[in-house]
């Protein structure tokens, strides 16, 4: 069971039943669909800027735990940062989530270390990263993306 | 029902012994003994089946039709003996019925554009299920676009079985092409095969069965089924992947073209004009999967040993065993509750998603599919997203369809 623990962290359940700024944004600036075709996983990321700043982030859709979890933590850590230090911190949790972290850049990632337990579970990578994927793809003005 | 030895179901079936046959069986996966139920995905492989690969490479490895030595000719023979092995396995009336394609999917798309594009044209129409695996859809939209015809979908009810009296009504004058799945892949959903026949023949409509989820659980005869294609895959009947069958009735097959052109499939050729090869050689261009022939040639003569009859009785009694359990977890909803059903057990979980369930059991060494199974209409009809699916074959047994609810339960304690 510890192991089991390892991925499905407290935090990440509780964010998985009552996930943040889980809502439609219609005045959202920058929108994209995110799509993961071995699940099915698929999200919709809203985001307000504010010149270079992630004014308001919002997502909705339907996934499973860790793609959810990631989601609604995700969309609390990047408001109000600039679009370079989300990209920056999207690095950071993929090395993170796939075992390459170093240990200078995880300190940086704060409570979304929880996901560290993703590496143990290969085929559990696309979940967690579905969500900034999609953050991403809005940041760069596309309409959709997958995690193919 | 009166109290059987452990392990022994039915008369003649002993599956402590069936599963002996099987080496990957014995391995533990995160610590727990291996608790296979992914078999609609893949059925695992018998030594006979290894072995006959092995034996291959090692004392006949040659190409076929070919070569006039000692080696090609022994190649030759054992890799048609497999096909007469395939016309006995599904009754056809001759071994040149038989052809060899790398699986149903290949199969569908043969049909799709041999069959399809010389007798589908603008305004016809072909007609298929809500229940289909999308290899039995997306190669008719493929030939609809390009012919400029229709594609139909008969509907399927809140059991997961398919409407009759509407599809009935979807059949007509403009029908070229009727494809329905035997048994579906996502429910478990046994079709009344030879009824559509008859229905689909009255119209002037031929029929082709995705047998890929049907083979390993019963027999499929052609002939009493009367249906004009039969595709099905080798690797989900306990033989090697990339190899499966289509048969066609001779007639039909006589009159379509070649699906690939090169060399097998021809009798001469010039540069002004070819001739092609006799059936079933026509359809089968290029140097084939021969060891997977010979592997799966070995798998149908291992199913046909232990008799498809016991192989279905002692499965239906797994899954029968195994629903009754799961749907008494409070939270399950079984998805797919057709009157006749073989080898699948699909279901929800609460709010849990199914890649979550597939997780937690593959931790307690619990294999099933979780997804959409390649079968979103199906996940559209029942408004869900996805299923966990745990099908059985015939090395299953009722311990491990109680490790499978010890396992849901691991996962209940997870979300609690």
């Amino acid at each position: 069971m510890s192991e089991l623990r390892d991925l499905y962290q407290d935090v990440i359940l509780e964010h998985s039943k009552a996930p943040r700024n889980y809502r439609e944004m219609p005045t959202a600036n920058h929108k994209a669909e995110g799509f993961n075709p071995l699940c099915g996983d698929r999200f919709t990321v809203y985001i307000a800027m504010d010149g270079d700043s992630i004014r308001d982030i919002s997502f909705q859709g339907s996934g499973c735990a860790i793609s959810k979890a990631s989601a609604s933590m995700m969309t609390q850590v990047v408001k109000g940062k600039s679009a370079a230090e989300a990209a920056k911190l999207f690095k950071t949790f993929h090395n993170l989530v796939t075992g390459h972290a170093d240990s200078n850049g995880s300190s940086d990632l704060g409570k979304l270390a929880v996901f560290s337990g993703v590496s143990g579970y290969p085929a559990r990578v696309k979940c967690a990263t579905l969500a900034w994927h999609t953050l991403q793809a809005a940041l760069e003005g596309k309409q959709e993306t997958t995690t193919e | 029902m009166s109290v059987a030895a452990k392990g022994v179901s039915g008369a003649g079936f002993d599956v402590e012994r069936v599963r002996a046959d099987f080496p990957i069986l014995r391995q533990k996966v995160h610590g727990k003994p291996l608790v296979y139920l992914d078999n609609a995905a893949t059925s695992q492989k018998p030594r006979v089946v290894i072995d006959a690969i092995n034996r291959y490479y090692e004392g006949a490895n040659s190409n076929v039709h070919r070569g006039v030595h000692y080696l090609s000719e022994l190649a030759t023979a054992e890799y048609e003996s497999v096909r007469e092995t395939a016309r006995r396995f599904v009754n056809a009336a001759d071994h040149k019925e038989i052809v060899f394609v790398r699986g149903t999917t290949e199969a569908i798309n043969l049909v799709a554009q041999s069959y399809g594009r010389a007798n589908v044209g603008a305004g016809d129409e072909i007609l298929i299920t809500e229940m289909e695996h999308h290899s039995n859809i997306v190669p008719w939209q493929i030939l609809c676009r390009e012919r400029g015809a229709t594609l139909r979908v008969a509907p399927i009810n809140d059991a997961g079985e398919l409407d009759l009296d509407a599809f009935s009504k979807l059949l007509g004058p403009k029908t070229k092409l009727v494809s329905v799945t035997h048994v579906s892949n996502a429910l478990g959903t046994v079709n009344p095969i030879r009824r559509i026949v008859d229905m689909a023949h009255s119209a002037g409509a031929p029929v082709l069965v995705d047998g890929a989820q049907a083979v390993p659980h019963m027999k499929a005869d052609v002939h009493a089924l009367d249906c004009d294609f039969y595709a099905f895959s080798g690797h989900k009947v306990y033989g090697p992947t990339g190899i499966g069958i289509l048969y066609g009735k001779t007639a039909l097959l006589e009159k379509m073209p070649p699906y690939q052109g090169g060399g097998d499939m021809i009798m001469s050729v010039t540069f002004e004009k070819t001739v092609y090869n006799r059936l079933p050689y026509k359809f089968e261009a290029g140097t084939p999967d021969i060891a997977g022939v010979i592997g799966l040639g070995a798998a149908l003569n291992y199913v046909t040993r232990l008799g498809i009859e016991h192989i279905g009785a002692h499965e239906n009694e797994v899954v029968r065993y195994a629903t009754g359990k799961v749907s008494a977890i409070p939270g399950v909803r079984v998805i797919g509750t057709a009157k006749e059903k073989a080898g699948v057990l699909s279901f929800t979980l609460g709010d849990v998603h199914p890649h979550d369930i597939g997780t937690i059991l593959d931790r307690e060494g619990v294999a099933i599919r979780t997804g959409h199974h390649c079968s979103q209409p199906v996940m559209q009809h029942f408004g869900i997203e996805a299923t966990a699916r745990a099908s059985f074959a015939l090395y299953n047994t009722k311990e491990e369809a109680d490790a499978l609810v010890r396992a849901i339960e691991k996962v209940r304690e997870v979300f609690a």
